[in-house]
């Protein structure tokens, strides 16, 4: 079936895609708009109503939202159903970490327990390990809490101090260190921690709060997120029973970058949840805001900023389920034995490692312009802590910090995806070799294009896709291996792929409810897209010009400064009328409009 | 004890409203359907006796295909069946037309209590439950906020305030109950009760199947007749009264008052 082609990793850049080969909200099914509806009562009901109570840190009303939480099935989404959860698809998961955006520190508390506190257990637990904690951990009876990053050890992860030594009666590791910035800490039974066997094997452990020697420090003060709690976890002689390693020794690696790769696609998902939530708020606040006797939403540039938030939100809810369709797809092939080997786990993670990333970046950014523009919007009561929107901009800013850093992030993309191409698992360099060959001959100005809604967007979506892979060729032939100490092209080559992937995803999304429920159905998310690329094109004809003008001189650079002219050539819409109409259907239903 | 449900689905009551062109109807176009929250207290309140009870819960609704998402959600929540009376003739049906297609499916159930909500959120026109209870021939106990149920499961004892007071009411079985906020919290439907209830039974009906002539149903045979609706009227602006002192503005108020306002 066509709309269960299993894609490739970064296969995007180089593949024209169809509508129906991508999952998009619209593709709901009956049980995921119920999930939907779940996951947003909860958050309303229970956790809206007490987030005075839970930016004070409260451990008891943390401990009981969680069993809440657990007693709907929210937290045991990824969870197998032999082990207490439900085994549901990666929509499922996203739909719930979409549905906790709005849901302030406890989303944190949330994202971190059944993100990376459990699913090191779901993934590359044994059959005995998942038994006991799994239940658990789905239940909301014990928290979970993930233990990577040390004072030393940030971005850098595999330099971990953390040592680990087997004791002389074989039965435990004696594990000693100190991890920091532990979400959870304060409150968690279970840490996933990473220590190095004899100072050298990186190796994940399961440790109980309870173990010998385990202890957290003091609560760090935070910029947002005040409901979270956030300790350095001491190891001093700590005592983990040896059943207690997790996967293998001296493959802590394979678990802790693939468990960062769900979870960054999991944060963009939340945010994704934040960003509706801005939307729906700033726009209820501006149609009540009276200046000059009228409402503000009534301003040209408020509905500006209305309407670049929803785009963003649309592009990126398009991406995050564009992501996770890719996920389901690709495990559904996988059998019984499959599932449970982690080998097969991390292979399968690791695919989609360059959208984790992708999905991770768009998700924060798109989330911080909203937050942003929030506070904008409500002027002198957006800065006052009396309005949620103070609140949305402090939470939002570590999203751009956490799960790696959105810097380590952007390197990623290119690098993976180049890192691919030599080991000949992604086709990039024929493909690059391919345009450079095509720029010869081609010519803008014959481009006949169909008469269709979005032709002009397809196009230039294809077109970028070309500037992606003319830049990288470029930069790759350049520098070689020394590529990787590029760190300003391969940003600039990042931003041009993932706003690639974001404009993608959205039109694909709208070429799809076009499909399926005509025209008018699409009518806002047609003009959202068109202003979309009307934005984008510019700039990635800029950042390529810019890597162009850095790795060229001479007559080289003339000629491939002319060949990025020749596929970013595009004459601009006008924009302003389009987000006009977008920010007047916002003001009208006084939400999130798409 | 075997409860049936009636369940409405009616426009989420944070959508915003706009009238259709022929000024007799609302636009549909942008709506997010719900249960209409009498309807789901009723929901609420036959899962906890059937808890305590045990019997089978029956929801049933009527309108477009789209209602299923509705009963579904009941579903969810607990209840063990669903049924949909759906056809096209049943377009524009009044309350008395929907309690006569309702009372078709309920003679073929069995049951010992049946839960409406008092009202539905979208028309207020509170006549489908007492109407329902009328053709069934039971006894019909109206705006109840707390149920209780004889422990031989034969009669119940119910509440309804009324002027601040309450008035207990006891019922023998088969009843028919109109649910009042304040009866109970409805539960959320959870994860593991939405994948069940992807597989529960939810049947479909016609007024074919239900024997019943579609001449009686739809627009052509209500009793009632929309003439006309019209959005409430928009709050005027509010008045600054001018003036450059204190006394000034109170005399040009009080004038205000006088002559515009008119309250002396």
């Amino acid at each position: 079936m066509a709309e269960n082609k299993i894609f490739a990793g970064g296969e995007f850049l180089i593949t024209d895609i169809a509508p129906e080969e991508v999952f998009t909200p619209e593709d709901f099914t009956d049980e995921h708009k119920m999930i939907l509806e779940t996951a947003k009562d909860f958050v309303e009901k229970e956790i809206v109503p007490n987030i005075d109570d839970l930016e004070e840190k409260n451990p008891e009303l943390v401990g009981s939202l969680l069993a809440k939480a657990g007693e709907l099935g929210l937290l045991g989404t990824d969870v197998p159903e032999e082990f207490g959860g439900l085994g549901l698809d990666k929509v499922s998961t996203t739909i719930v970490a979409e549905g906790m955006g709005p849901a302030a520190s406890f989303g944190v508390v949330y994202g971190a327990h059944t993100g990376i506190g459990s699913l090191p257990i779901v993934y590359f637990g044994n059959e005995e390990q998942k038994a006991k904690y799994l239940p658990k951990l789905a239940s909301g009876e014990w928290c979970g809490a993930y233990c990577l990053t040390e004072p030393g050890a940030g971005t850098d992860a595999l330099n971990a101090k953390t040592k680990a030594v087997l004791s002389d009666d074989g039965k435990h590791y004696i594990l000693n260190g100190e991890k920091m910035f532990i979400t959870n800490a304060g409150w968690a039974d279970t840490f996933i921690v990473y220590a190095k066997v004899d100072g050298e094997q990186f190796t994940g452990f399961i440790v109980e709060k309870d173990f010998p020697g385990v202890s957290t420090g003091k609560e760090e003060k935070k910029m947002g997120m005040h409901g979270s709690s956030t300790r350095p976890v001491i190891l001093e002689d700590a005592q983990v029973p040896v059943e207690n390693v997790l996967f293998e020794v001296g493959k802590g690696h394979k678990i802790a970058f693939n468990i960062l790769n769900i979870g960054r696609w999991k944060l963009g998902a939340s945010a994704v949840g934040g960003c509706k939530a801005c939307v729906t708020e700033a726009v209820k606040y501006a149609n009540g805001r009276l200046q000059f006797k009228v409402p503000i939403s009534s301003f040209g540039m408020i509905k500006t900023k209305l309407a670049d938030m929803a785009i963003k939100t649309y592009m990126s809810d398009s991406m995050m389920y564009r992501l996770a369709g890719m996920f389901d797809n690709k495990l559904a092939v996988l059998d019984v034995a499959a599932k449970k080997s982690g080998e097969e786990n991390a292979k399968t993670i690791e695919e989609y490692a360059p959208e984790c990333s992708i999905t991770k970046v768009y998700g924060s950014e798109a989330l911080d312009y909203c937050v942003d523009e929030y506070v904008q919007i409500l002027g002198g009561y957006g800065f006052c802590a009396e309005y949620p929107a103070e609140r949305y901009y402090r939470d939002s800013r570590i999203n751009r910090i956490w799960e790696g850093t959105n810097e380590i992030n952007r390197m990623l993309v290119p690098g993976t995806m180049m890192r691919r191409a030599l080991q000949g698992r992604l086709n990039l360099l024929p493909a690059a070799q391919a345009i450079s060959k095509e720029l010869m001959t081609y010519s803008p100005l014959s481009v006949q294009l169909p008469d269709t809604p979005l032709a002009l967007q397809e196009h230039m979506v294809k077109m970028s896709k070309k500037i992606a892979l003319m830049v990288a060729g470029v930069a790759a032939q350049k520098f070689g291996q020394n590529l990787a100490k590029e760190q300003e092209v391969l940003a600039k080559v990042a931003e041009i792929v993932i706003e690639i992937f974001a404009m993608e995803s959205g039109l694909l999304r709208t070429l799809k409810i076009i499909e399926k429920e005509g025209e008018e159905k699409a009518k806002y998310q047609i003009k959202a897209v068109k202003a979309y690329v009307n934005d984008m094109v510019p700039q990635m004809e800029n950042w390529a010009k810019e890597v162009i003008a850095y790795v060229e001189e001479g007559d080289m650079l003339r000629t491939q400064l002319a060949g990025i002219k020749k596929l970013a050539r595009y004459q601009p819409i006008d924009a302003i009328t389009l987000k006009r109409e977008i920010a007047d259907r916002i003001i009208e239903l006084e939400s999130y409009p798409f | 004890m075997n409860i049936v449900v009636c369940l409405k689905q009616v426009p989420d009551t944070e959508t915003q409203i706009k009238i259709g062109p022929d000024n007799k109807s609302i636009v549909t176009d942008d709506i997010k359907w719900v249960i209409n929250p009498y309807d789901e207290f009723g929901v609420e309140e036959a899962l906890q006796l059937k808890e305590k009870f045990g019997g089978e819960v029956t929801v049933v609704g009527m309108g477009p295909k789209r209602v299923t998402e509705s009963i579904r959600t009941a579903l969810a929540m607990g209840a063990d069946k669903g049924i949909l009376i759906t056809d096209d003739a049943l377009e524009g049906s009044d309350s008395l037309a929907t309690a006569k297609a309702l009372a078709a499916v309920l003679k073929d159930l069995e049951y010992d209590l049946i839960f409406t909500g008092q009202r539905g959120v979208d028309d207020d026109m509170g006549v489908v439950g007492p109407a329902l209870a009328e053709l069934l021939g039971i006894p019909n106990l109206s705006l109840i906020v707390k149920v209780e149920a004889a422990e031989d499961g034969k009669s119940v004892k119910v509440n309804r305030p009324v002027e601040g007071e309450t008035l207990v009411i006891e019922s023998s079985l088969p009843a028919l109950i109109t649910a009042q906020k304040g009866l109970n919290e409805p539960r959320y439907a959870s994860l593991p009760g939405i994948m069940k209830a992807k597989k529960k039974p939810l049947e479909e009906k016609t007024l074919g199947d239900l024997g019943l002539d579609a001449a009686q149903f739809g627009e052509g045979a209500r009793k009632l007749k929309i003439l006309e609706m019209t959005p409430p009227p928009e709050r005027a602006a509010g008045k600054i009264v001018e003036g450059e002192t204190p006394q000034e503005k109170a005399a040009e108020l009080a004038k205000l008052l006088h002559e515009e306002a008119k309250v002396f």
